[in-house]
């Protein structure tokens, strides 16, 4: 173009083309953006979330600590082994329990229940639990992180489907720390 | 041959490519150039490509789903003919590509070659180094076996801490709620398609610049970098003193590159290649995850920072670094390029290179770890049970079975989380240790609900006696005109 005064047909043309595949590039974003986002935004509201049973409350003696596991609800066809989760379930007494889960409150590695010494050590930077879950020394800067549970007609489920990790929102317990 | 030259005539003027080519080649760069020094750059380019080449390989066997990676590389190791090798030679080639990068990285920071004009240079090497050590990580995620899934899980809790965005940057990572299937295919296709791609197209720019610009010269004490007369002395240099690329100073790198595919062949000849460790089913909760060496660092830094300084030295601290890097050549774009003249560099480089060096040292035998096993794999060595009372050999017994033994060592067996217990009567009284073991601190546990007074008494009996012979114990002269007191009134009891 050899001055702005003047606008050619075909300056014109190209201005029109530029600004037509600018609307394309705008309008593919949409579904570019909200497919590259869909684990995030269907995760809001709790979608992940729903209960889970881990079977009777048989399994589980009075005052004894033990490794449950289950098939996390939400799976998709390729998860093979990695959609099962272990968790400890800490039966006190009768219907009253605590499920922990085995990711460390540090840096999510997974802890080991020592029935002898009543304490769950994390193998990875030496975390370590008391039999209630709170944090007894160590790097964690909380207890571990409980999941929701429900005793219904002899059954224990627990709220579970999200991997629980130190950031804000996600301790799956509001409100007070285990410790507490 | 004459046919030859026939055919390369026919494609040359269709593609008009020998010109620029024999231009690149024949380029003038600075005599002391051709210096084993300046080898890394190529060596690092030429490692990339046998990582390419391995890797594309690799992809015809392997499966990137979470239910079929771990078989697949299985099949790698044991099934499919020469697969373990060129699985090793991935591996080893990925070691080697960070430490050539990282070398690299450092020759140029102390030769001063990120200053004028070749800034620019500079940065996109920063990201070439951020990119090589994401191929990095996520190689080692694809490598999916248990250190891959928990490794996951430690950068999910990193994640997690970002402030308010968190959760969500745990969900894009994993691409779901869990370590899972779209976990691993998103990190394939960051490490196969979108980190590659980026880093073909930087490395281009990269080298583009280098011919653009020059190869630094070689730094002179005393000789300074200034805009207004840097490209004129440059040009002097490579005019009048310089000499012609190809093959002055390439026979240095194809010798060191040719080297360095040796030493990588070599390492996968002779150490195989890396895991898979465990299946990643995270059922299986007996294992102790650790990262690849050259995260080795971060994994005891983790360990070691007090937790409140965690979170901010994990989010800030990578911005604060990648930052310097990137504003180094605005800083000190001018002035002296040699490192005899910069001492500030040489000492940040040897500072850095001290703290990676320790911490990594550090991280290979994990002293925060508990010994998992040694409750019941290391047994209290005899020479400490000798002429004991019974008692005392119940507190030993105490010892192990409540898993002291897990972070305290007797005669370097047992774990180094806790302080080694060999002489610990030496240094802490029975009302010490009593009120140690049952009320923990100082990164102790507190045992006072999991120990009966019976196992406490006999446990103090047995820590007691744990001193140096001819060294007698710690004791509490206070204690001492009572226990006088309490021996005289017995004494005289009827």
């Amino acid at each position: 173009m050899s001055n702005d005064a003047t606008l050619s047909r075909r300056g014109l043309l190209m201005k029109i083309g530029m600004l037509f595949n600018g609307l394309v590039a705008t309008a593919l974003t949409v579904p570019i953006v909200g497919f590259l986002l869909s684990s995030v935004t269907r995760g809001r509201a709790s979608a992940y979330l729903s209960w889970v049973s881990l079977g009777s409350v048989k399994g589980f003696p009075e005052g004894e600590t033990r490794l449950a596991t289950f098939r996390n609800p939400y799976v998709t066809p390729t998860d093979g082994k990695t959609a099962d989760t272990a968790c400890w379930v800490r039966r006190i007494e009768g219907d009253r329990f605590q499920v922990f889960a085995v990711n460390c409150a540090h840096l999510g590695c997974p802890v080991r229940w020592f029935p002898q010494s009543g304490l769950f050590m994390c193998p990875c930077h030496g975390g370590a639990y008391y039999r209630d879950g709170s944090r007894a020394s160590g790097p964690p800067e909380r207890g571990l992180f409980e999941y929701p549970y429900q005793v219904q007609n002899g059954l224990l489920t627990i709220q579970a489907g999200e991997l629980p990790t130190p950031g804000a929102s996600a301790a799956l317990v509001k409100g007070k720390p285990p410790c507490a | 041959m004459r046919l030859i030259a026939r055919i390369g005539e026919w494609f040359d003027f269709r593609l008009q490519l020998a010109a620029p080519i024999r231009d690149v080649a024949e380029h003038p760069v600075p005599r002391n150039t051709a210096s084993w020094w300046y080898v890394f750059g190529s060596a690092a380019l030429v490692v990339f490509m046998l990582q390419l080449v391995t890797g594309i390989l690799l992809a015809l066997i392997y499966v990137p789903s979470a239910g079929q990676a771990w078989s697949s590389l299985q099949a790698l190791n044991h099934d499919v003919t020469l697969g373990w090798f060129i699985r090793a030679m991935h591996g080893w080639g990925s070691n080697f590509m960070v430490a050539i990068v990282l070398i690299h990285m450092t020759q140029v920071f102390l030769f001063g070659a990120y200053k004028f004009p070749r800034e620019l240079t500079w940065i996109l090497g920063v990201f070439l180094l951020l990119m090589t050590l994401g191929m990095a990580f996520s190689g080692q995620v694809l490598r999916f076996d248990q250190d891959a899934y928990w490794g996951l899980g430690i950068g999910a809790s990193i994640a997690s801490r970002v402030p308010v965005a968190g959760p969500a940057v745990v969900k894009l990572m994993l691409g779901g709620p869990i370590i899972a299937g779209a976990t691993l295919s998103r990190f394939f296709a960051l490490h196969v398609f979108v980190i590659p791609g980026m880093l073909i197209g930087f490395v281009c720019l990269h080298l583009l610049m280098v011919v653009k610009l020059g190869i630094n010269e070689w730094p002179a004490p005393g000789r300074m970098v200034r805009r207004a007369t840097y490209l004129r002395d440059y040009h002097t240099l490579t005019t009048q003193e310089g000499a012609p690329f190809v093959p002055y100073a390439v026979w240095k790198d194809m010798f060191f590159a040719a080297f360095v595919l040796l030493a990588v062949a070599a390492c996968a000849l002779w150490f195989g290649p890396f895991g898979p460790t465990g299946e990643p089913d995270p059922t299986i909760i007996q294992t102790v995850p650790k990262p690849d060496y050259f995260f080795l660092w971060l994994y005891a830094l983790l360990s070691l920072l007090p937790p409140s300084l965690e979170t901010p030295a994990l989010l800030i601290g990578p911005v604060i670094v990648i930052l310097a890097l990137l504003l180094l050549p605005f800083l000190s774009g001018e002035g002296e390029k040699s490192w005899r003249r910069r001492p500030i560099a040489v000492l940040t480089v040897l500072l850095l290179a001290v703290t990676l060096g320790t911490f990594t040292r550090l991280a290979e035998f994990a002293p925060w770890s508990p010994h998992m096993n040694a409750w019941s794999g290391d047994p209290v060595p005899d020479q400490f049970l000798r002429r004991s009372t019974a008692l005392e050999r119940q507190g030993a017994l105490v010892f192990q079975v409540k898993q002291c033994r897990n972070c305290h060592a007797l005669a370097d067996g047992g774990g180094e989380r806790g302080p080694a217990l060999d002489s610990v009567a030496v240094r802490l009284t029975q009302d010490q240790l009593i009120r140690q073991v049952i009320q923990g601190g100082g990164n102790m546990p507190a045992y006072g609900k999991n120990l009966s007074p019976a196992e406490t008494t006999a446990l103090v009996a047995f820590l007691l006696t744990l001193h140096p012979a001819g060294q007698a114990p710690a004791r509490d002269a206070s204690r001492d005109a009572v226990d006088t007191e309490v021996r005289r009134r017995t004494a005289r009891a009827p």
